[in-house]
């Protein structure tokens, strides 16, 4: 069987066990699966720049927050209809990663790291600073009837599952197809050898900028995603933590692969879970989390997969 | 009050926020420049400090002075050697990789801030100084008889804030000694300028690494001992000092200790005299937006002379 074979094999299971999952699992689980598929989206859009481009970027709760807010803002006080919102959404996380992405490119590694934590932090103080607005850190709720499209209600817990899936499986498979064209392969040399990219005539500057916009624009698509589907728009969605977050999920899923993000996301989902059970200190367990990946594990699950069983992982 | 005697108020209090937030990010810029990587959980240790320090003074108990001379000797050193531990532990063995080493310090911010918050609780605790008396500061007005001093309504400071603002330029002074004037000063230096050099005459260069890092938290856990008396301990009090002295270090020159002073002053004072006249939200927005600008087209900070 051809690579290609493989990958699409795996990538029709991958959609075909969640698919099973809404038969047969229980409504909690059901629930903490839609919201792990979101973030998942969320993961990807990071993986895009951080896996495949190694860029580290300290800032992408900014744009899941614009895609958050860019949904939010406009059904709650606009008074759009939600499949427009989401649309808007969309392009207020990758014109926020245009913006950003076009100045903090300039800079390299831990230069890069810390200027796009800055305006991440920037974005974060100014959602509180429009508090009249966004309500702060205690958030508004969307109206549970404004929240369909088509007709279908997004509130009911199955076709939230749906939704959230369709979206997963939009994502996964779209970006499957992009890191195997050329711009995928581009990026992965510039991951590699940088100026071994430029020598080779890439435009490296361009393809970062693009990378960034379209990691951005799947975060906002993710942000506006969960807000539509959960019904809550709040300023903690634009703190450190989330930036944070998609770099802890991916990491443990295994960065620079496409099956990673969703791995992560579900494994730290019920990590949490079960230790927040044990403690109000759930958060020692992603700190912990967080430095034994550094230190043992840094490809991550699907990364250790790829190198121990699966070579072809793509 | 009139805007003479509250600016000059909003100075006062910008001086003490400045002297401790002067000393928190030195620390930061130590290990920055010696051994180029980024700690994330610096604020952390930070806390550590406070929260010692308040352990220290209660366990120690009778007159407040006894407990915070005794917080001021052993938080810090406590602080330090947590911080020794964690980069024997955790730095040492990713190799000081920049980027590996921000990721690990953000999982060791979160495991001290849980541990801190599962032991110490999540109530502030205050710390009771040592001498706090107030000090009523006069102002002037030409009035009709000529030059008139009088006392305003509330233009007043307090002993135990002007002791702050002395005892942090001490320190800094000390540092300052420590770094230019003794062996170990030297062989730190050393090792900023070339690590392979340092290597090569014997310099063992990861004691180094593991004692600059445990003084640059230290000095962290020293701010915060002088700063618990006016503003009370708690778990989640690393983040605005850790946010502040990444802002310092960077406009200051990363790894540049006169810069990173200079800035913290600046940083300092401007910060006081924006959130008594505006809102604090805005004055960290402006910052923030600041720093990263400052990045972006300046990275040797606005008086530095090396590149980042």
């Amino acid at each position: 069987m051809s690579d290609g074979w493989r990958s699409a094999a795996l990538h029709g299971a991958v959609l075909a066990i969640l698919i099973a999952g809404f038969f047969v699992l229980p409504a909690y689980h059901e629930g903490a699966l839609a919201r792990s598929m979101v973030l998942a989206v969320f993961a990807m859009g990071f993986n895009l720049v951080f896996g495949y481009t190694g860029l580290l970027s300290l800032g992408h709760a900014l744009f899941f927050a614009a895609g958050m807010y860019g949904l939010g803002l406009t059904m709650a006080h606009g008074g759009l209809a939600a499949a427009p919102a989401l649309i808007v959404g969309v392009i207020c996380g990758g014109a926020a990663a245009g913006l950003i992405g076009a100045l903090a490119l300039r800079t390299q590694g831990v230069a890069f790291m810390i200027v796009t934590l800055m305006f991440a932090q920037a974005g974060f103080l100014t959602a509180l600073y429009f508090g009249e607005w966004t309500r702060g850190d205690e958030g508004f709720v969307i109206a549970q009837g404004a929240r369909e499209i088509g007709g279908v209600a997004l509130s009911d817990a199955d076709a939230r599952y749906l939704a959230a899936l369709a979206l997963f499986a939009v994502v996964f498979v779209g970006l499957a197809f992009i890191v195997r064209s050329g711009f995928g392969r581009a990026l992965v040399a510039i991951r590699e050898n940088e100026e071994r990219a430029t020598m080779l005539g890439y435009d490296v500057k361009r393809l970062k900028l693009q990378a960034m916009v379209l990691s951005g624009a799947l975060s906002g698509l993710a942000g506006a995603a969960y807000a539509l589907l959960f019904g809550y728009v709040g300023a903690t969605f634009a703190s450190v933590q989330y930036s944070i977050l998609p770099l802890l999920w991916v990491l443990l899923g295994g960065a620079g692969t496409t099956i990673g993000p969703l791995i992560g996301t579900v494994l730290m989902f019920y990590l949490i879970d079960f230790t927040s059970g044990l403690t109000s200190a759930y958060l020692l367990f992603v700190g912990l989390a967080l430095v034994l990946l550094t230190l043992f594990a840094p490809q991550g699950v699907a990364g250790l997969i790829r190198r121990r069983l699966a070579p072809w992982l793509p | 009050m009139d805007f003479g005697p509250h600016l000059v108020f909003a100075l006062i209090e910008g001086s003490v926020a400045a002297a401790v937030l002067a000393l928190t990010a030195v620390g930061l810029s130590l290990v920055f420049g010696v051994m180029r990587v980024v700690n994330v959980a610096h604020g952390e240790f930070f806390m550590v400090g406070a929260i010692l320090a308040w352990w220290v003074a209660t366990l120690v108990g009778g007159h407040p002075s006894l407990g915070f001379v005794a917080a001021l000797l052993v938080a810090p050193v406590l602080a330090g050697a947590v911080a020794a531990a964690a980069d024997w532990l955790v730095l040492k063995r990713v190799d000081y990789d920049p980027e590996a080493t921000i990721v690990a310090t953000i999982g060791m911010l979160y495991v001290i801030q849980q541990v801190a918050l599962m032991t110490f609780g999540p109530d502030a605790r205050p710390v009771e100084p040592p001498f706090n008396e107030r000090i009523a500061l006069p102002w002037f007005e030409f009035g009709e008889n000529g030059l008139e001093f009088y006392y305003p309504w509330g233009f007043s400071t307090t002993s135990y804030k002007l002791f702050v603002i002395g005892a942090a330029a001490a320190l800094l002074l000390a540092l300052w000694a420590l770094l230019a004037r003794t062996k170990v000063g030297l062989v730190m230096r050393a090792t900023q300028m070339d690590r392979d050099m340092a290597l090569a005459f014997g310099v063992p260069v990861e004691r180094v690494y593991m004692l600059v890092f445990g003084l640059g938290a230290g000095l962290a856990a020293l701010a915060a001992v002088l700063i618990t008396p006016i503003q009370q301990a708690h778990y989640l009090m690393g983040g605005d000092p850790l946010l502040l002295s990444f802002i310092v270090v960077i406009i200051g020159g990363l790894g540049s200790i006169g810069g990173t002073v200079v800035a913290a002053l600046l940083i300092g004072l401007s910060d006081g005299v924006i959130s008594i006249f505006f809102s604090p939200t805005l004055a960290k927005i402006i910052a923030t937006v600041a720093v990263a600008l400052v990045l972006v087209f300046r990275p040797q900070g606005l008086f530095g002379t090396r590149a980042a």
